[in-house]
This record gives C-alpha cells, structure tokens and sequence, in this order.
C-alpha cells in the first residue's frame, strides 16, 4: 500500500484552506496571525513533497528561507499587535477603524 | 510516494484535527496549544518524507520560538482583558468562506489528481542522498555553496526584522498623551 502523491497534496491544500477560512472567520488578530502560520507550513510541506517526489533539492532549500521569513513575520506581527493593543485596548480587528471615523 | 502509510495517516489526521480546533477554538491559549501540536504534526511528516534538518528546524523554530512568542504575547494582553475573544463574524460569513473552502479543496484535489507532476526529475534521489551522507550533509553542503547568496541575504532580512519589532514596539513617549 502506497501513498499517492495526490493524497500528500490534497492534504496540504487542505491544510492551506482551513488556516484560509481562520483568516475570514476570526476577528481576534493573535488568531488571524496563527492561521497566517498554518498557510505557510501548508505551503513547506507542498515544497517538501515536490522536492522528495522530483528528487531535487530546491525545494528543501525553499523551505529554510520560508521558516526564516515566517520568523521574521511573526516577530513584527506581534510587535503590531502590542502597539495596536497599547492604542485600542483591544486585539479585535473591527476596532481598527480610525481612518474611517 | 513510498512513505509508510499508517504513519501518512496518523500525522495527517492529526494534523486536520488539530488546525479545525486552531480557528474554532474561543480561548487564545487553546489555540495556541493546537498550533503546538500541529506543528509537531508537521514535523513528524517533515521525517517521513526524509527531511530530518527540516524537522528538526520545525521543532525549533516553530515549536519553540515562535509559540512562545505566541504564548507571552497573549500572557501580555491578557493581564488588562478578561477574555480576549471578542465575538466572530456573521453567521453568513461564516458559512460562506467555509463553502468556497471546501470548493477549493475539492479543486485542488481535482487538478493534482487529474494532472501528472510535471517537471525534469532531478539528480537528488534517495540513493544518492545516502551516499552522499544523508539529507542534512546534503543540504548543508547545498546552502553554502549554490544557495549562498540567498542564504546571506536571509542575514540582511533578520536584521531588519529585529530593527522593525523594536521599533513598532516600542513605547512612543509623544502618543502616550493622545490615547
């Protein structure tokens, strides 16, 4: 029995999807940051499927530097979010509505 | 793809498990601690599929510092807010990026089922892996010499994210007033 290469995708579509449906769904930024995660390891582990299934190694490289950049991302996306938290008092993204006021 | 299929399963399963209960969850912290576990999820899949320096990055970096970035920015906010669950979007919303979810999944499912994966195979097979010294003496050997470039630039992006974080979070003495 076998693992279709289908099925590894599918599966990381899925994955990609459902961190998707979080970013819409939710309204509390520290949950719209950890889907935004999700979507990017969903994203590693197509790159990792790819790279094991074409035996090359490009993908696997691809996938240090999107750790790196998802690193970076978070680090700023929380200091947003405490900046955001100091100004509002709140961490719900409907409050953020000064230009509209 | 020759992977063990029980253990295919098993991570996988739990890996949908665990980010459904990511973005359903009404506690912060218990989404939190599914993120943890998807993550190790992955990890687990990660070795599988013979990447064991991406698996054990993944445990690193996802599992250890980025959580816990997670976790003290939620022990932060949560010390002025009884509860930092402020209500969810309409039910209409709701139901209707659920459905364009699943209809994208079932697209997808669709196209990489139907296609065949293009592409030149490349020189990287498991043989030649193992020869060579294993997955992580390949893809070091990789990164300082064809991938170097970008590997450096890597440096230059850190840098500018600890600059960007200090400085967004910082206090700023002149709006303290305002609010």
């Amino acid at each position: 029995m076998q693992v279709e290469p289908w099925v590894v995708l599918g599966f990381c579509s899925s994955i990609f999807f459902i961190g998707f449906t979080g970013v819409l769904i939710r309204k509390n930024i520290l949950i719209i940051l950890m889907s935004i995660e999700l979507m990017l390891n969903a994203v590693n582990l197509t790159f990792v499927a790819f790279s094991r299934q074409l035996h090359h190694m490009g993908g696997q490289m691809s996938v240090f530097f999107i750790i790196t950049v998802a690193a970076a991302e978070s680090a700023v996306g929380l200091g947003l979010v405490i900046a955001m938290f100091r100004t509002l008092r709140s961490v719900d993204t409907d409050d953020i509505r000064l230009l509209r006021e | 793809m020759d992977i063990s299929p029980v253990f295919f399963y098993l991570f996988a399963g739990s890996a949908i498990a665990f980010s459904v209960s990511v973005i359903l969850k009404k506690n912060p912290v218990g989404s939190a601690f599914s993120l943890v576990m998807v993550f190790f999820s992955f990890a687990g899949l990660y070795a599988l599929m013979d990447a064991h320096l991406i698996a054990a990055i993944q445990i690193f970096v996802y599992a250890g510092a980025i959580m816990v970035l997670f976790v003290f920015v939620i022990m932060l906010l949560n010390s002025d807010v009884p509860s930092l669950d402020m209500g969810r979007t309409s039910l209409l919303i709701r139901s209707l990026s659920g459905f364009f979810a699943v209809v994208m999944v079932g697209i997808f499912v669709w196209a990489f089922k139907e296609s065949p994966l293009l592409g030149l195979p490349g020189e990287f097979t498991s043989e030649k892996i193992e020869l060579a010294g294993g997955n992580t003496q390949v893809v070091s050997e990789l990164m300082f010499s064809e991938y170097i470039l970008p590997f450096e630039l890597t440096s230059v992006l850190l840098l500018a994210g600890i600059v960007g974080a200090v400085a967004i979070a910082k206090r700023d003495k002149s709006l303290s007033g305002r609010t």
